[in-house]
C-alpha cells in the first residue's frame, strides 16, 4: 500500500486536503497563520482559539479592540486577528479603559494572567471594574509566571512548588492565594463574573459559552465583564500536559471552584 | 472671534484644551494643578464637545488611559505634578516607543521626594533628557505666562500627532496659580478624520493595527531605536523654539526659562538702567533645546549667566552649547523658593562686573 492509499479515505486524496472544499473543521479568520509559541498542553491556544471564534461568529472583526499583557501572552497580537494594543505590565484595564471610554461603540477586551492581573495591576484591575467599565477582562489563571519560568504568583496554591517558593507557598510569610475574581464580583460595577476551564472538551464548550455571553453584556453596555479560565503550566509545574490537566482537578479546581460568581439580573 | 479674559493659569490650560478639540482628559488630583481636573468636571464638556474627563485612581493608570486613547487617534491629554509625573514615566516610556501622541503638563513642585507644593524647575532633566527607560525624548514646551499655557495646548496637540510622540508642557506652580490676562483661540471640532496606524477596529480589507513597543529581536529592536533617532532629528531640525531680547548689543547674556526667564527679563531691564549691557535667551523647546543661539552668541559676549530654580539643570546644555568659549555662570533658588531680581543683579555683578573680566 502506497502513503497515499493509507490516508485515502474516500472523501479525497491525501495531497487534496490542502482545499478549502475538503476540510471540515479549521480555524476562525479571527486567528493568523502565525505558528503559536505557547509549550505543548498550555491553554493559551484554546483559550485564543475559542475566543476568536466567538468575535467571528458574532462578526465583529472590525469591531473589535484587544489589549495583551505582559507574560507568556504578550505576544497574543500575532495570533489573534483585530487591532491590538500592547500595554506595559499591569496596565491592560487603564488602557482598556481610555480605548472604550473614547470609543464607546468599539468592543474591547483585555487578556491577561495572573501577575498582569492579581499582582502588579491590582489596582487597575479592582478600579475599572469598580467603575463598571463595559469590557471584557480574560484573566488566565494557572498559578504561577510562566514567562520568566516558574516564580511565584498571587495565585499560587499553598504548598505549591515554585522557583521563588521552591519549599512550597508559605502562606505566612509569603501570602494567601489572592481570588481576585471573588473580589470583583462583589463590586457593583461588575455585570458578570465567572470561573472557567479548558483541560476538558465539556469545559471549552462551556468556556466558550460564557465568552459569547460577557460579549453579549459588553453590547448591553452592563459593565465590566470577567471570565477567570482555571489554566495550567505544564513547562513550569513540571508536568506533562496530561499531569497538568489533572492537577487541575485535583488541585486548582477545589481551590478556584468553577461556576458563575455574578450573572446579571434576570439573565 | 477670540475671547480675552482674567484666567489663572491651570483653569486657561483647562479651558485651552477644551478648545482645541480634545477627545479625553485622565488625571489625579495634585497640587498644585488640581484646579485642571476640577474646572473640566464643573464645565462637563461632553454636554458640548463630547470630550469625555476621568478621575483616574492614579497617575500610573491616567498615563495609561492616555495610551489607550491616543492609541485610538484620539486627541487626549492629562495634567500633574511633579511626584505624579514621576509615576507617568513608565507609560511615557511605552508611548515613545509605541509612538503614541498625547500631550501632557507638569506644573513642576520642588523635590525630591514628597517635597513642597511651592514652583521649582527641578524636572528639566527629567522632562527634556528621557525620563523614563530607554532612548527616547519627549517634545517639552515651557510657557512664561498664562497665554503661552493657552497657546501651547494647541501647538502641543499639533506637534504630539505631527510627530506620534508624547509631548509634555513644563510649567512651574507659579505659572499654573497666577493670574493673567489671556486670549482664548476659538472652540475648534474634535478630530474625525484618522490616520491609518490607529486601533479603531481592523478595516474589511487590511491588515490589522498593532501597537507595541515590544521588538524582542536585536536587530529589529535596533531598527526601531535608528527610526526613532531619525524622528527625534527631524525633531530638532524643525520645531527649535527660543525668544531673544536685547541681544544686538549684548555685552552679556541672561538666559532661564519659563518661570526663571520672566524673572531674567525684570533683571535685565533693570541692569540696563545700570547701564549693564545685558540680553536674553530664552528656550522655549526645552526638546529640542536651541543649542545654536548660544554658539552663535558665544564668541561675541563676556558671559552668560543662567538663573534656574532648580540647583542648575538646563546650565549644562548650555555650557555644551558654547563649548567653553564664553564663562558660564548659574545662579539658582531651590525647594521652592523664586529668585528675586535683585539677588539675580547682585550675584550678576559680584561674578561678572566686579570679580570677572
Amino acid at each position: 500500500m502506497s502513503e497515499n492509499q493509507i490516508y485515502d479515505t474516500g472523501v479525497c486524496a491525501l495531497e487534496d486536503i490542502r482545499y478549502d472544499e475538503f476540510l471540515i473543521y479549521k480555524k476562525p479568520p479571527t486567528l493568523t497563520d502565525n505558528p503559536m509559541h505557547y509549550c505543548p498542553g498550555c491553554g493559551h491556544g484554546v483559550v485564543h482559539k475559542i475566543f476568536m471564534e466567538v468575535i467571528h461568529e458574532m462578526g465583529l472583526q472590525g469591531e473589535t479592540i484587544g489589549v495583551t499583557p505582559v507574560g507568556c501572552s504578550v505576544f497574543a497580537y500575532h495570533y489573534l486577528n483585530v487591532d491590538m494594543q500592547e500595554a506595559a505590565h499591569g496596565r491592560a484595564c487603564a488602557v482598556a479603559t481610555g480605548i472604550k471610554r473614547t470609543m464607546p461603540d468599539k468592543i474591547v477586551f483585555t487578556y491577561q494572567g495572573d501577575g498582569d492581573l492579581a499582582a502588579i495591576g491590582t489596582a487597575e484591575t479592582i478600579h475599572a471594574c469598580n467603575r463598571g467599565e463595559n469590557f471584557l477582562i480574560i484573566f488566565i489563571n494557572n498559578g504561577i509566571y510562566g514567562m520568566t519560568s516558574g516564580q511565584m504568583a498571587p495565585t499560587t496554591l499553598p504548598g505549591m512548588y515554585s522557583t521563588t517558593s521552591p519549599y512550597g507557598r508559605d502562606v505566612k510569610t509569603q501570602g494567601h492565594p489572592f481570588k481576585i475574581t471573588d473580589l470583583v464580583a462583589s463590586l457593583p460595577g461588575t455585570a458578570y463574573v465567572t470561573r472557567q476551564s479548558v483541560h476538558k472538551t465539556t469545559n471549552v464548550r462551556k468556556c466558550k459559552k460564557a465568552l459569547e455571553k460577557a460579549i453579549k453584556y459588553q453590547q448591553q453596555g452592563l459593565g465590566t465583564c470577567l471570565v477567570e479560565v482555571v489554566s495550567n503550566c505544564p513547562s513550569n509545574w513540571k508536568m506533562t500536559p496530561l499531569e497538568s490537566n489533572k492537577y487541575i482537578d485535583d488541585a486548582m479546581i477545589p481551590f478556584y471552584p468553577l461556576g458563575d460568581l455574578k450573572v446579571p439580573e434576570g439573565k | 472671534m477670540s475671547e480675552i479674559k482674567l484666567m489663572k493659569g491651570n483653569e486657561a490650560l483647562a479651558e485651552a484644551m477644551i478648545r482645541a478639540g480634545c477627545d479625553a482628559y485622565f488625571g489625579y488630583p495634585i497640587t498644585p494643578q488640581s484646579e485642571v481636573l476640577e474646572y473640566l468636571s464643573a464645565e462637563v464638556p461632553l454636554r458640548n464637545t463630547g470630550m469625555v474627563v476621568l478621575q483616574a485612581e492614579s497617575e500610573v493608570a491616567a498615563i495609561n488611559m492616555l495610551y489607550g486613547a491616543g492609541g485610538c487617534g484620539k486627541r487626549v491629554m492629562t495634567t500633574s505634578s511633579s511626584p505624579g509625573i514621576s509615576l507617568m514615566q513608565e507609560g511615557l516610556s511605552y508611548m515613545a516607543g509605541a509612538e503614541i501622541p498625547a500631550l501632557l503638563c507638569n506644573i513642576n513642585r520642588g523635590g525630591p521626594g514628597l517635597g513642597t507644593i511651592q514652583p521649582s524647575q527641578g524636572d528639566y532633566n527629567q522632562a527634556t533628557k528621557g525620563g523614563g527607560h530607554g532612548d527616547y525624548h519627549l517634545i517639552v514646551l515651557a510657557p512664561s505666562s498664562v497665554q503661552e499655557m493657552v497657546d501651547f495646548v494647541k501647538l502641543g496637540f499639533e506637534l504630539a500627532e505631527k510627530y506620534r510622540n508624547p509631548c509634555m508642557i513644563l510649567a512651574d506652580g507659579a505659572i499654573g496659580q497666577m493670574m493673567e490676562k489671556v486670549e482664548l483661540f476659538d472652540q475648534m471640532p474634535r478630530k474625525t478624520e484618522f490616520p491609518d496606524w490607529v486601533t479603531q477596529g481592523k478595516p474589511k480589507d487590511n491588515e490589522r493595527r498593532i501597537l507595541t513597543s515590544l521588538f524582542i529581536q536585536s536587530e529589529e529592536m535596533e531598527q526601531v531605536n535608528l527610526r526613532l533617532q531619525k524622528k527625534y532629528d527631524e525633531i530638532r531640525k524643525n520645531e527649535l523654539r527660543f525668544e531673544t531680547i536685547n541681544t544686538e548689543d549684548a555685552e552679556y547674556i541672561f538666559t532661564g526659562y519659563g518661570l526663571g526667564a520672566r524673572i531674567c527679563r525684570k533683571t535685565m531691564e533693570i541692569g540696563r538702567e545700570k547701564g549693564y549691557k545685558i540680553g536674553l535667551v530664552r528656550p522655549i523647546s526645552l526638546f529640542p533645546f536651541p543649542y545654536h543661539v548660544y554658539e552663535e552668541f558665544a564668541p561675541k559676549v563676556n558671559g552668560i549667566l543662567d538663573v534656574e530654580m532648580n540647583a542648575g539643570q538646563m546650565v549644562y546644555d548650555v555650557k555644551l552649547a558654547v563649548e567653553g568659549k564664553t564663562r558660564v555662570e548659574f545662579y539658582g533658588r531651590m525647594g521652592g523658593m523664586i529668585p528675586s531680581p535683585d539677588d539675580i543683579l547682585a550675584y550678576f555683578e559680584e561674578k561678572f562686573i566686579r570679580g570677572g573680566k
